[in-house]
């Protein structure tokens, strides 16, 4: 629609931001992106996130939506002609969320610990993420995404980590590719599509992010 | 229609999430009760990623994850809807029932701890629940306005269950005093037929926390 006017609240290098510039990017939703300094919150972050007060916050009409999954699905809801991320049977939906959610319960909560822990803690953090990449192979089977033939609800909401797991690898001292080799092929694969390759950031910008917060948290 | 089976746990508010929203839809089901000590052959086979109830089973088909069976309930019996067919509206529903899914942390705590730490989670739970009467509730009697809705069902446990909490461990959180509205809100949810029928006598539920709070805390 014309008259849209569509803002989304950001932070370059987070996952979550990503699945949302992924969402808009596969609808072809034109929207303003605005950067925020979450060391010194903006006036608008906080009066549209007042709850949370976190990225990403999607912006249409002047109303917000928050967390990252949901602003996934509203955006699905609203822009619902195109591409459809979640399937229209209802048991094939709530197999995609219950893996979106656990990508949120595990991949996340995982990967930050391989990046902020040391020793027993950082091992145990390794091989929870690992058995988890494992469990999520064997839901993708021998499909190209998540979605089936086409990009989805679960590829929004994994994809976009793997732009963390060069960090992780670095910082953690081991091989994801290694371990997962058919989780790297369907994150390369997905990477192929334009809509991911510009949704999504530089590795090795994102590892220099990691490197500066690690700097800050007094993590060495 | 194929046959609907739910795997529980009785004192589980997770569980009973579930029951309510079957009996909200009219859906006929069997109820087949866990030992989560003893798990079944069942329950592993339906939630191999977590092995944890609630599990629904719609003909041979497992769906676990309370909130994503919430879902699959309100889209697969679309009659008495619970959730707001405006996609804002919908997205602020999903906004406040996540919310939940963030203070279960404290709530957790509450529910395990002692001494100075049971009062160091009940200020905790204390602020989170007064940011969900403020701009969550609001002056509403449900959530789901004159009627309860997913957002009711997703809070269920702040009314009975959290009253039985409070009365094993000899603190108050949520009164008329500190939480007004919430206070009333979950008198009101816990008068509704559906869910007065459809929760355990709060002196078998008191004995079971006094049980399981004696035990070393496990998950």
């Amino acid at each position: 629609m014309a008259s849209d006017q569509v803002t989304l609240l950001d932070l370059w290098a987070s996952p979550f931001g990503m699945r949302v510039r992924l969402a808009l990017a596969e609808k072809g939703v034109k929207y303003e992106y605005s950067e925020q300094d979450l060391m010194n919150k903006g006036a608008l972050l906080l009066q549209m996130n007042p709850v949370h007060k976190k990225i990403p916050v999607l912006v249409h009409n002047g109303k917000p939506v928050c967390e990252s999954l949901i602003i996934v699905q509203y955006i699905d809801e609203v822009w619902k002609d195109k591409a459809p991320f979640l399937p229209s049977d209802p048991y094939q939906r709530a197999q995609s969320r219950f893996w979106a959610d656990f990508v949120d319960k595990k991949i996340y909560d995982f990967g930050r610990k391989i990046w902020m822990e040391k020793g027993e803690d950082q091992e145990a953090a390794k091989k929870g993420f690992i058995d988890s990449l494992k469990l999520l192979e064997g839901e993708l089977g021998d499909k190209p995404y998540f979605g089936g033939e086409t990009i989805g609800y679960v590829d929004i909401a994994l994809v976009p980590f793997y732009t963390w797991f060069y960090a992780y690898e670095t910082i953690g001292n081991f091989s994801i590719e290694a371990e997962c080799p058919k989780l790297i092929g369907y994150c390369k694969r997905c990477l192929k599509k334009e809509t991911v390759s510009k949704s999504l950031e530089d590795p090795k910008k994102v590892y220099d992010f990691v490197v500066m917060l690690r700097k800050k948290y007094g993590i060495e | 229609m194929a046959e609907v089976k739910l795997y529980g746990f009785w004192p589980s508010p997770y569980s009973h999430r579930i029951i309510w929203a079957l009996k909200l839809k009219g859906v006929e089901y069997e109820y087949i009760e866990e030992d989560l000590s003893n798990k079944s052959e069942s329950l592993l086979k339906y939630n191999p990623v977590y092995k944890k109830t609630p599990v629904l089973v719609h003909g041979d088909k497992p769906i676990a994850e309370s909130l994503v069976i919430l879902e699959y309930i309100e889209e697969t019996w679309p009659e008495n809807p619970l959730l707001p067919k405006d996609p804002y509206e919908r997205a602020m529903a999903r906004f406040w029932i996540q919310y939940g899914v963030d203070t279960v942390a404290a709530l957790r705590a509450f529910y395990h701890g002692s001494g100075e730490e049971l009062e160091k989670a009940a200020t905790e739970l204390l602020e989170s629940l007064k940011i969900l009467e403020e701009q969550g509730l609001g002056d509403k009697k449900f959530f789901g306005g004159e009627s309860m809705n997913l957002v009711d069902i997703s809070y269920g446990a702040l009314g009975y269950w959290l009253a039985a909490v409070e009365e094993v461990k000899g603190v108050k959180v949520l009164e008329p005093s500190t939480l007004p509205r919430l206070h009333a809100w979950a008198k009101n949810l816990d008068e509704l037929p559906v869910v007065k029928e459809n929760i355990p006598a709060s002196d078998k539920m008191m004995a079971y926390f006094t049980a399981a709070m004696n035990r070393p805390a496990k998950n």
